[in-house]
C-alpha cells in the first residue's frame, strides 16, 4: 500500500515536472505573441516605413526559391540513390548527407569568400589573364545557392527512404498497366512519396525561416537578422519582438503543415522490401551524367567548402592557434555539454510522464515542450531575454529589503541562453530517449514486478539501463546542435563569452574569411558525429 | 474423502472492463506441484483470468486463494510482486539490457554466491549453461522462452503463471518444448497454469485443463474426459474433432442413429423417443470393405499415417473417419464403413420435442 502511494505522487511528479518543462517552452512564444498584441504605434510606423516591406520580400522569396531548389535537387537525388544504378551509387547514397555537418553560415562564407574579388578564384583569373568576371556572389542568387546546398539532405534522406522502401515496386506495377518507367515516376512514384517529400520540404522552409548566419554573411535581410539589427543597431528591444511575432506567425503555418504532412505518412502504406532489390540501370551517358550530377553536388556542398576551409585554417594556424582559441573552443564545449545534460535530463522527464499518463493533457504537455524546434533562434532569443529582464527586476526589488544594491543578477550570467537553446534542441532529445522508453513494452514492467521489482527500484533497474542507449544519442545531437547554433548564443551570451559559433560570425561580418575558418573547422569536426552515428545506425 | 492440498483456487471471481464481462464467476482448484491449463478460442477472457490471478488487474467479485492465504476479494488486493506468482510472457519481455544469466538472477534476493549457484542451477535446467553471457537479442526464439521460464522459477514462486508461451515458435519447436518444460516444472516441483489456444500443447503439458467460453469455465477436468466426456456442445465441438448426428434415444442404453445403434451408459434426456443428437468421433466410425452399409467420400484431408475422411451418408448428413493411409479412395467413391462407437455422449437437439415413447 505504501509503495503505491509512493508511485502515485511519483507519477504526479513526473507530469507536474513536465508541465512546468512545457511552459517554460511556452513561455517565450507567449511573450512574443503577447507583443503582437500590445503594440507600439511608433515602433511599427518605424518598422512598416523603413523595414517591414523589404523584410517580407526577401523572406518571401528566399523561402520560395529554397524550398523549390531542394526540393528538385532533393527528390532527384533520392531518386538516383534509391532506385536507379550509377557509377559511384553506393558512395554517393551516403556521401550526399555529408552536407548536413557543414553548417549552412560556413558554407556560406566560404562560397563568398571563394568568389570574392580578393578571393582565390578571381586572383587567379587575373593572374592568368582572364578577361571574365564571375556574377556578383552576394546576390539573392547566390544566398539561394547556400540555402539550397545546405540544406537538400532533408529533402534528400526523408524521400530517399520514401522511394528505396515502395519505388521499384510501385515502378514495377505501374509497368504491368502500362506505363514506361519515366511515365510511372510521374504517375506514381512521386505521388505516393509525396507526404515524405513535402515534410521534407518543411523541415527546409523551417529551417530557411531560422537561418540567421548564412543571410548575415550575404548581407541580405530577412526576419532574423532583422530581429537582431532591430535589438542590437537600434537598440529597440519592442522593434525587435514586433518582428519576432510576424516571423512566429508563418513558423506556425509551417508547423501545421508539417504535422498534416506527417500524419498523412503514418497512414500511406509502404511496403517492406526484402532485401535488395533490383535497380533500374542506367546506361552510357546516362549514368555518367548521374554520377556527375551527385557529384557536382557533392563537390559544390561538401568538398570545397571543407578543402578551402583546411586550406584557410592551415595559413591561419600559425597566428590564431593561440589561447584565445582554446578560449573560443572551451566556451563551446561547455555551453554543449551543459546544453545536452539539462536538455537530457528534460528529455526523459517528458518522455517518463508520457509514458506513465496516456491522458490527453500529457500528450499535449509533450507536444507544446517539443515545438521549439520550429521556432528560429532569434525569436527564442527575445522571447527568453524578455522574461528573465523583468524576473531580474522583481528580484532587485525583493532584495532591496535586505539591503542589496548590486546590479543584474541573471542578467550576464549564461540563464537565458540555456533557457533558449534547450528550448530549440528539445526535440532532438526527446525522440531518441522516447523511441527507447517505448520499446519498454507493457509485459516488461509486469515481468519485473512479477519478480518483486517496483517503485524506484523498476525505474533503477530497468528503465535507466534500457534507457541509455538514447540517452547517448540524445546528448550528442543536442551537444552537435548546441556547438553549431549561431542566432541564440550570439544574442543572448554574458558579454564578452564568446564561442567558436560567435567568433564565425566576428570574423566574417568583418569579412575576413581566412581568420573564420579555424573556429568553423572544430563546427564542422563536431558536425560530422552524428552523421557517422547516424550511419552506423543505419548499417545495423 | 482425502483432503486435498490446493496451491491455488479462484471462488466465483469476476472482472468486466467497462459493461462487458470478461471474467464470470469463475471457479478452479489446482493442487500442489500440479500443471493446469487455460484452453479457449481468443476472446474467452483466459488471459484476463491469468492477469487476475497474478495481480495485475484487480477483481470486482469473488475471491482468489493463494497457498491458503486470500491475495485477493472484495476490498483486498496485494500487488502483483508481493504475490510470488512468477509469469512468463507471451513476448517473454526479456530484460534487453540485461543478459541471459543477469537476467534470471532479476528476481534473486540472496546472497551473492546464492544467487550465483541459483541462476546456474537454473540455466543447466533449461540446457543453456553455455548462453549465459549472451543478451536476448543474440538468443533464437526457443531459447528466449527457456530463458524466460528459467527466470520465472529462480526466485521458486508458489504458482508459474504462462501466458501463451509456444505462440511465438514454429510447431516442431513448438512439441520438443513442451515436453521439455512439462519435465522442468515438474523436476521443480511447480504448481503452474498456462493459458494457451492450441489444445495439442494443452494435452502435451497440463494435468488438469479448463475449457473456456464466454468468461466462463465449461469444464475442468483431465484430457481424457474432456475429448471422451464432454460436459456441454461447446466443449464437445471445441476438442477435437466431430459431428453431431441426430439420433432417438431407445432407451437408457442404446441411441439410434442413421447407421445403427449404439449402446453404452449415457444420462439420458428421457425414457425412451426423444431426438437427441450425438457426438461422433473420427475413430468412432471404422472403415471396413466387408460392410454392407456405404457411405460416400466427400472430403479428403492426407495426416501421413492416416487419411481423414468426410463421408456423406444416404440422408445427406456428413461424419469424418479416420482410416489407415493405405485405404486410398478417391472423391466420389463409397466405401465400407461401420459403428464402433463403445460409450454414448447425446445432447438435447436443438428442436427437442417430447417424443413419443416407443412401444416396447
Amino acid at each position: 500500500m505504501i509503495t503505491r502511494a509512493l508511485q502515485g505522487v511519483l507519477s504526479n511528479g513526473w507530469r507536474l515536472a513536465a508541465a512546468m518543462i512545457s511552459l517554460a517552452v511556452l513561455m517565450p512564444v507567449l511573450v512574443i505573441l503577447w507583443s503582437m498584441f500590445s503594440p507600439a504605434p511608433e515602433v511599427w510606423e518605424h518598422l512598416s516605413e523603413h523595414l517591414l516591406l523589404e523584410l517580407l520580400s526577401n523572406t518571401f522569396w528566399l523561402v520560395l526559391a529554397t524550398a523549390i531548389g531542394t526540393l528538385v535537387l532533393g527528390v532527384s537525388l533520392a531518386w538516383l540513390t534509391a532506385v536507379c544504378e550509377f557509377p559511384g551509387r553506393k558512395i554517393f547514397s551516403w556521401a550526399l548527407m555529408l552536407p548536413l555537418a557543414v553548417p549552412a553560415y560556413v558554407t556560406a562564407f566560404v562560397i563568398v569568400g571563394l568568389f570574392d574579388f580578393t578571393g582565390p578564384l578571381q586572383s587567379w583569373m587575373r593572374a592568368s589573364g582572364f578577361d571574365w568576371r564571375p556574377p556578383e556572389v552576394r546576390s539573392f542568387g547566390g544566398v539561394t545557392l547556400v540555402m539550397v546546398l545546405a540544406f537538400y539532405p532533408y529533402v534528400y534522406l526523408i524521400s530517399r527512404n520514401a522511394f528505396a522502401t515502395q519505388g521499384k515496386r510501385a515502378l514495377e506495377a505501374a509497368q504491368s498497366l502500362g506505363y514506361s518507367p519515366r511515365a510511372g515516376f510521374f504517375k506514381v512514384a512521386l505521388p505516393m512519396a509525396r507526404p515524405w517529400i513535402v515534410g521534407g520540404v518543411m523541415l527546409v522552409i523551417m529551417e530557411t525561416l531560422a537561418d540567421f548566419g548564412t543571410v548575415a554573411v550575404f548581407n541580405y535581410d530577412t526576419f532574423t537578422t532583422g530581429i537582431y539589427k532591430a535589438w542590437f543597431a537600434m537598440f529597440s528591444l519592442p522593434a525587435a519582438s514586433q518582428l519576432a511575432s510576424i516571423l512566429i506567425i508563418f513558423v506556425f503555418i509551417i508547423v501545421v503543415l508539417e504535422q498534416q504532412a506527417r500524419a498523412r505518412m503514418r497512414y500511406t502504406v509502404v511496403g517492406k522490401t526484402s532485401g535488395e532489390q533490383e535497380r533500374i540501370k542506367l546506361r552510357g551517358g546516362k549514368a555518367w551524367a548521374a554520377t556527375g550530377f551527385a557529384g557536382l553536388v557533392l563537390l559544390l556542398g561538401f568538398v570545397i567548402p571543407l578543402v578551402q576551409l583546411l586550406i584557410w585554417a592551415s595559413e591561419v594556424w600559425a597566428d590564431d592557434f593561440d589561447a584565445r582559441y582554446f578560449e573560443f573552443l572551451t566556451h563551446s564545449l561547455t555551453l554543449a555539454a551543459l546544453g545536452a545534460v539539462l536538455v537530457a535530463a528534460a528529455a526523459v522527464i517528458l518522455a517518463v510522464a508520457n509514458r506513465y499518463h496516456s491522458d490527453v493533457s500529457t500528450r499535449i504537455m509533450v507536444r507544446v515542450a517539443t515545438l521549439g524546434y520550429a521556432l528560429p533562434g532569434p525569436v527564442l532569443a527575445v522571447g527568453a531575454f524578455i522574461p528573465i529582464v523583468w524576473l531580474d527586476a522583481r528580484l532587485r526589488d525583493g532584495l532591496t529589503i535586505f539591503g542589496y544594491d548590486g546590479g543584474m543578477i541573471l542578467q550576464g550570467t549564461m540563464v537565458t541562453m540555456l533557457i533558449a537553446l534547450c528550448v530549440r534542441f528539445m526535440a532532438v532529445g526527446f525522440s531518441p530517449v522516447d523511441g527507447n522508453l517505448q520499446r519498454i513494452t507493457r509485459s516488461v514492467d509486469e515481468s519485473a514486478r512479477s519478480l518483486g521489482v517496483n517503485g524506484v527500484q523498476l525505474l533503477r533497474r530497468v528503465h535507466l539501463p534500457i534507457l541509455r542507449g538514447g540517452l547517448f544519442t540524445a546528448m550528442t545531437l543536442v551537444f552537435v546542435d548546441v556547438m553549431k547554433e549561431m542566432p541564440i548564443t550570439l544574442m543572448t551570451r554574458p558579454f564578452g563569452w564568446d564561442t567558436l559559433a560567435v567568433r564565425v560570425f566576428e570574423m566574417t561580418s568583418e569579412g575576413e574569411w581566412e581568420r573564420a575558418a579555424l573556429p568553423a573547422v572544430a563546427i564542422v569536426i563536431a558536425g560530422l558525429i552524428p552523421i557517422i552515428l547516424m550511419n552506423r545506425h543505419a548499417e545495423r | 474423502m482425502q483432503n486435498v492440498d490446493y496451491m491455488l483456487e479462484l471462488k466465483g471471481i469476476s472482472q468486466r472492463y467497462g459493461n462487458t464481462v470478461v471474467v464470470k464467476e469463475m471457479s478452479l482448484s489446482l493442487p500442489r506441484g500440479s500443471i493446469g491449463c487455460l484452453l479457449g478460442p481468443s476472446g474467452c477472457g483466459k488471459t484476463t483470468a491469468l492477469r487476475c490471478i497474478a495481480g495485475f488487474e484487480q477483481v470486482q467479485a469473488g475471491e482468489i486463494v493463494l497457498d491458503g492465504r486470500s491475495v485477493a476479494k472484495p476490498g483486498l488486493h496485494v500487488a502483483a510482486e508481493q504475490r510470488r506468482i512468477g509469469m512468463v510472457f507471451q513476448d517473454y519481455a526479456l530484460f534487453p539490457h540485461l543478459n541471459a544469466a543477469q537476467n534470471v538472477g532479476f528476481g534473486l534476493t540472496g546472497s551473492r554466491a546464492d544467487n550465483a549457484r541459483r541462476v546456474a542451477e537454473m540455466l543447466e535446467l533449461v540446457g543453456l549453461s553455455d548462453y549465459a553471457k549472451l543478451y536476448p537479442h543474440e538468443l533464437s526464439g526457443g531459447q528466449q522462452q527457456r530463458i524466460a521460464l528459467a527466470r520465472a522459477l529462480a526466485p521458486r514462486p508458489k504458482l508459474l503463471l504462462m501466458d501463451e508461451p509456444f505462440s511465438n515458435l514454429d510447431v516442431a519447436l513448438r512439441e520438443r518444448l513442451c515436453g521439455d518444460v512439462r519435465d522442468i516444472l515438474k523436476h521443480e516441483g511447480a504448481t503452474a497454469i498456462l493459458v494457451t489456444h492450441d489444445q495439442d500443447e494443452a494435452f502435451m503439458i497440463a494435468d488438469v485443463i479448463g475449457v473456456m467460453n464466454e468468461g466462463r469455465i465449461q469444464q475442468w477436468d483431465k484430457a481424457y474426459n474432456l475429448y471422451h466426456l464432454p460436459a456441454n456442445r461447446f466443449v464437445a465441438d471445441f476438442i477435437g474433432e466431430g459431428v453431431f448426428l441426430p439420433g432417438t434415444v431407445l432407451d437408457d442404453q442404446r441411441v439410434e442413429i442413421e447407421i445403427g445403434v449404439i449402446e453404452g451408459e449415457f444420462d439420458a434426456p428421457c425414457a425412451c423417443g426423444c431426438a437427441v443428437d450425438v457426438l461422433l468421433r473420427p475413430d468412432d466410425i471404422i472403415h471396413d470393405d466387408e460392410s454392407p452399409l456405404k457411405a460416400i467420400v466427400r472430403e479428403k484431408a492426407f495426416r501421413g499415417a492416416q487419411i481423414l475422411y468426410t463421408l456423406q451418408l444416404p440422408s445427406g448428413a456428413e461424419m469424418l473417419s479416420l482410416v489407415p493411409s493405405h485405404h486410398n479412395h478417391a472423391i466420389g467413391e463409397p466405401i465400407g464403413i461401420r459403428l464402433a462407437s463403445d460409450h454414448i455422449i447425446t445432447f438435447r437437439a436443438a428442436d427437442a420435442a417430447s417424443g413419443a415413447c416407443c412401444d416396447a
